[in-house]
């Protein structure tokens, strides 16, 4: 239907002269990959070795010097790291202490320690009272259900050490953003140095950048949360930038008549003002955090990464799912708790006079009498710890259900995925990989330049020679491959789903959790099934990568489509408008920009699947960063990561000028 | 799973007077700072990890386990963020282990005494499809028995992970064995397609190796290749294909154990006690079928083995 109305939106312009261009480039690519092999030299797909920027041995080699020699006067440049690392690894030592191992009485063998952790009833009454406060008792529900979850289902000690990286890790992570993104709407050009970083930040897979991690802060949690800060903090930085941004002028006018200073009117009005927002940013640092889990445990985090890799690894299905649930329920419980204390600020200045859990001496009383069960523990051992006689598991049902599958249905599915693979993956593979380099650079320039001028044709040829000349061309358009047609079914699974969720909030309320959990349970859970079901390969790495990615083209989709304003619908039933033409001549047009911006979403998180799909055996550049950490090369690892990095530039710049081109001939924009 | 917090030091020296004198260890401990050992996430390596830091701990020292990724820890051993791992094979981490002895900053304490297998291997139920299994040369008349629509007409052979090497390529070129070979990305994707053939008693010959579960769960038996010599991948004359190279099965070779090396000057009785250390493959598999197979927890089975081998790491620790 989607495609229906961007036909139409196209209009004329199939048959334009443009149109005739376009046809002429498609055919002289066909012609391509139906040359027989080796018709055109080698260098055209790929540069030979002696061409190449030694961009590599560069980056390994200013790294040894960062961290053997780098100096500033007499303090090393490694101390200076490690010094930072001390200043995460103090509180955190704070938060795990509190929550797993309890305060050291003396570190001999056996000796109890002085303070024990507190104890998990304990936390999930503190955690139900924080959701008291917002008055919404579905919320209490949802939140000591889940952490009830953890109990029952002996993740309670995984689950903490989890925890206390998140609650180190997001603080930062949000503060540092905030503080970056008020820089970047104070001075412009600070923004336009930033932009792009940011971009690399977000594009840049992880493993590419855990090495120097490691090197400059040393092995352990803190570099883990180091590593979660520097992914997760993008997002907080543009959201924080955007809201400042979109305060009302009228407010600002009144911070200024009212003679604020410009701290006062940033802190007391601006952000303040911002908040709602504000809040959007602080929900992503947080679903991201969590999305770092499973990295973070393979560089000394452990938790419930560790135990998701430890269950994997003995193919105990069942076990992964239940360790990779407690990751997702973890993060909606801590999503909705920070949706509803944004929401309750305004709220609570009426309120706060008659609101009982306000008070500080009731607080003081929770909190002593969540120390007494945490000291009662002592005598009684179910209050410290959940008993293990009281502990399910559903593991077993979950590693027949796939057994059962397996044995039953494997050769329909077999049939299946080969059909797909012979008559769609296999051509399309063959006709990309036929392409050779500066043909592909051509069509790009040209490409941007109709959609976006000069500047983006020159940007998007920027991007493109980098890969080239580094020498991934070959890898990366594997990649492109795989990403791509991943991209494409996601969307078109994605966008009916959306467009039915937006016309039915019953159906959205049962799909967002579905959408939630895709997006917070770890890849790695629903790999290792679908590998054992559709065997190792690029197959199976495209059903991971298109359940990843289905996420944003649905919430778009949906938010788009509900957002059509009343107005504009009442005057469709007004002049007779059938539901359907509803649909397709009002709000489907509208919904538009929000289709295109889970495209470009959809494609973000296609591109960030890569390194994962690596773990099943394909050869692109994921293969090449996850190569390079095994290997310690720091500059491979890089290299290969920034030509991840400039593959969703590309896409990105071309995706956002395609979707202004379709809003200007759509007269949304002026 | 890390036991004691550095935050335990300012304490540690009082506990640690406490501790000798309660054991009455000769070998006592040099520095009460926790000697961190490395787990990583496969069985066979929790154990051996276990019984290193659980007799350590017996004799007095202050002992931390700390998660961390095979290959990715060499980061951490190199700098000193991590003291000891128990568990390089010369097979899978040679490279990586080699690079890092070379900067000097790390040393190798020595083998473990397990012998690490890595060869193609095949499910017993397919003997009867391929006569003349485990000989390799019937693999070259069952080809299409492993065939999968991708790969038909030759067989698929499922190797590792491709930083694992092993010429799997070569092999199959010198051999002149019509396969494809498949690389699964990781060690967990590897065995869950072995898992997923198993239970539909289908054909499957992949990459196993021992000491594993895999081995102990299946019923499966090792291609019999020409015997691996350093000459088959070294010279092309070597062999059944006087033309190239690696005409022969895989190298066996020792599992390491790898440390630090600042930890001989810091805990030089605690390096000598990991220079001890010697199990055994078949002890090794039986603890990790106990463990994988039967569901008991590590540190039960580990508790285990130290109250039937009291002596043996007594020694080790020079009790």
């Amino acid at each position: 239907m989607a495609s229906l109305a961007l036909r139409e939106a196209h209009g004329g312009r199939l048959f334009g002269p443009a149109a005739v261009g376009w046809l002429a480039a498609a055919g002289l690519s066909l012609l391509f990959s139906l040359l027989p092999p080796r018709t055109l030299p080698a260098f055209l797909y790929e540069l030979p070795r002696d061409w190449r920027l030694p961009l590599e041995t560069w980056l390994s080699a200013s790294m040894a010097w960062l961290v053997e020699e780098a100096a500033i006067g007499p303090l090393r440049f490694r101390d200076l790291t490690r010094a930072l690392a001390a200043f995460v690894e103090w509180p955190l030592a704070l938060v795990r202490a509190l929550l797993v191992e309890g305060f050291a009485g003396s570190g001999s063998p056996g000796a109890g320690p002085f303070a024990a952790p507190v104890s998990w009833l304990a936390v999930i009454l503190l955690a139900g009272l924080l959701a008291a406060r917002s008055g919404d008792r579905s919320l209490v529900l949802l939140v000591t259900g889940s952490l009830a979850y953890l109990a029952l289902f002996g993740q309670w000690p995984s689950a903490m050490v989890t925890l206390s990286s998140i609650l180190i890790a997001v603080p930062f992570g949000v503060a540092i953003g905030m503080l970056l993104g008020i820089a970047a709407f104070r001075s412009a050009r600070f923004e336009r140095l930033l932009v792009p970083l940011l971009d690399v930040m977000q594009t840049v897979p992880v493993f590419a950048y855990l090495l120097p991690m490691l090197f400059l802060f040393g092995f352990g949690p803190v570099s883990a949360i180091l590593a979660t800060i520097l992914y997760a903090m993008p997002p907080m930085v543009r959201v924080t930038a955007l809201a400042l941004r979109q305060v009302p002028s009228e407010i600002r006018d009144f911070a200024a008549m009212a003679g604020c200073t410009s701290r006062q009117s940033l802190w007391r009005v601006l952000v303040p003002a911002a908040r709602p927002t504000l809040v959007v940013g602080v929900n992503q640092v947080i679903m991201l955090s969590l999305n770092m889990v499973i990295i973070a445990s393979m560089i000394g985090a452990g938790g419930l990464g560790y135990d998701v890799l430890t269950a994997l690894r003995r193919l105990d299905i069942g076990r992964g799912l239940e360790a990779g649930l407690a990751i997702t329920v973890l993060a909606i419980a801590l999503d909705r708790l920070g949706q509803k204390a944004a929401s309750r600020g305004e709220r609570t200045r009426q309120q706060s006079a008659d609101g009982l859990l306000d008070r500080p001496t009731v607080w003081l009383a929770l909190g002593l009498a969540a120390l007494a069960t945490t000291e009662l523990g002592r005598a009684f051992p179910f209050l410290a710890a959940y008993p293990e006689s009281l502990q399910v598991s559903t593991g077993p049902l979950w590693n027949e259900l796939v057994a059962w599958i397996n044995v039953h249905f494997f050769d329909q599915l077999e049939t299946l995925k080969s059909a797909l693979v012979l008559n769609l993956l296999a051509p399309v593979r063959r006709f990309l990989l036929a392409q050779p380099w500066p043909w592909v650079l051509v069509l790009l320039v040209v490409a941007g330049h109709r959609l976006g001028g000069r500047r983006l044709a020159l940007t998007v040829f920027a991007l493109a020679a980098f890969v080239v000349a580094t020498g991934y061309f070959e890898k990366a358009l594997v990649s492109v491959y795989l990403v791509g047609l991943s991209a494409l079914v996601a969307t078109a699974i994605g966008i009916p789903i959306g467009i039915a969720c937006g016309l039915s909030d019953r159906l959205w309320r049962v799909v967002e959790v579905v959408v939630d959990t895709l997006q917070t349970l770890p890849s790695f859970v629903y790999l290792i099934p679908v590998v054992m079901l559709f065997r190792v390969g690029e197959f199976s790495a495209m059903i991971a990568v298109v359940l990843y990615a289905l996420a944003p083209a649905i919430r778009y989709t949906a938010h788009g489509i509900r957002r059509t304003p009343p107005p504009l619908l009442e005057a469709g039933c007004a002049a007779g408008c059938t539901r359907v033409q509803i649909l397709r001549h009002i709000r489907l047009p509208l919904a538009l920009p929000d289709i295109l911006l889970g495209v470009n979403q959809t494609i973000m998180l296609a591109l960030s699947m890569l390194v994962i799909t690596a773990l099943v055996g394909t050869r692109d550049l994921g293969q090449e960063v996850y190569i390079a950490l095994t290997k310690a090369d720091v500059g491979k690892g890089l290299v290969a990561g920034l030509c991840v990095a400039c593959i969703a530039m590309i896409a990105d710049r071309l995706v956002s000028a395609a979707a202004a081109h379709t809003r200007r001939r759509l007269g949304l924009v002026p | 799973m890390r036991e004691a917090g550095s935050k335990r030091r300012p304490w540690i020296a009082a506990g640690f007077a406490l501790a000798l004198s309660a054991a009455g260890a000769q070998a006592g401990p040099e520095s009460a700072d926790p000697i961190r050992l490395t787990l990583h996430d496969w069985t066979g390596q929790l154990v051996t990890t276990r019984i290193m830091g659980e007799v350590l701990k017996r004799a007095g020292y202050n002992v931390e386990y700390v998660p961390a990724d095979y290959l990715a820890q060499f980061a951490g051993l190199k700098t000193g963020d991590l003291h000891v791992a128990m568990e390089i094979w010369e097979t899978t981490g040679r490279q990586a282990m080699d690079e890092a002895v070379a900067t000097g900053l790390v040393e190798n304490l020595g083998e473990t005494g397990m012998l690490a297998i890595e060869e193609w291997w095949y499910p017993l139920y397919l003997k009867e499809q391929c006569p003349g299994l485990p000989d390799w040369r019937a693999l070259a008349n069952c080809a299409p028995l492993f065939a999968t629509p991708e790969t038909a007409p030759r067989g698929r052979y499922l190797g590792g992970p491709v930083t694992w090497g092993g010429h799997d390529e070569e092999r199959v070129e010198a051999l002149g064995l019509d396969f494809e070979v498949v690389h699964a990305g990781t060690d967990a994707a590897l065995f869950a397609e072995i898992e997923s053939a198993v239970q539909r008693k289908a054909p499957i010959i992949a990459w196993v190796y021992a000491p594993h579960w895999a081995p102990i769960r299946y019923a499966g038996e090792w291609v019999q290749f020409p015997p691996y010599e350093p000459a088959c991948y070294e010279d092309p004359a070597w062999g059944v294909n006087p033309a190239l190279a690696y005409d022969c099965g895989k190298p066996r070779g020792p599992i390491w154990k790898v440390a630090w090396a600042g930890l001989g000057k810091k805990w030089p009785g605690a390096r000598a006690a990991i220079q001890a250390f010697r199990v055994t493959n078949e002890e090794m598999g039986e603890m990790i079928a106990q463990v994988d197979l039967e569901g008991r927890s590590v540190e039960a089975v580990v508790a285990d083995w130290l109250s039937r081998n009291e002596a043996r790491w007594r020694s080790w620790i020079g009790q």
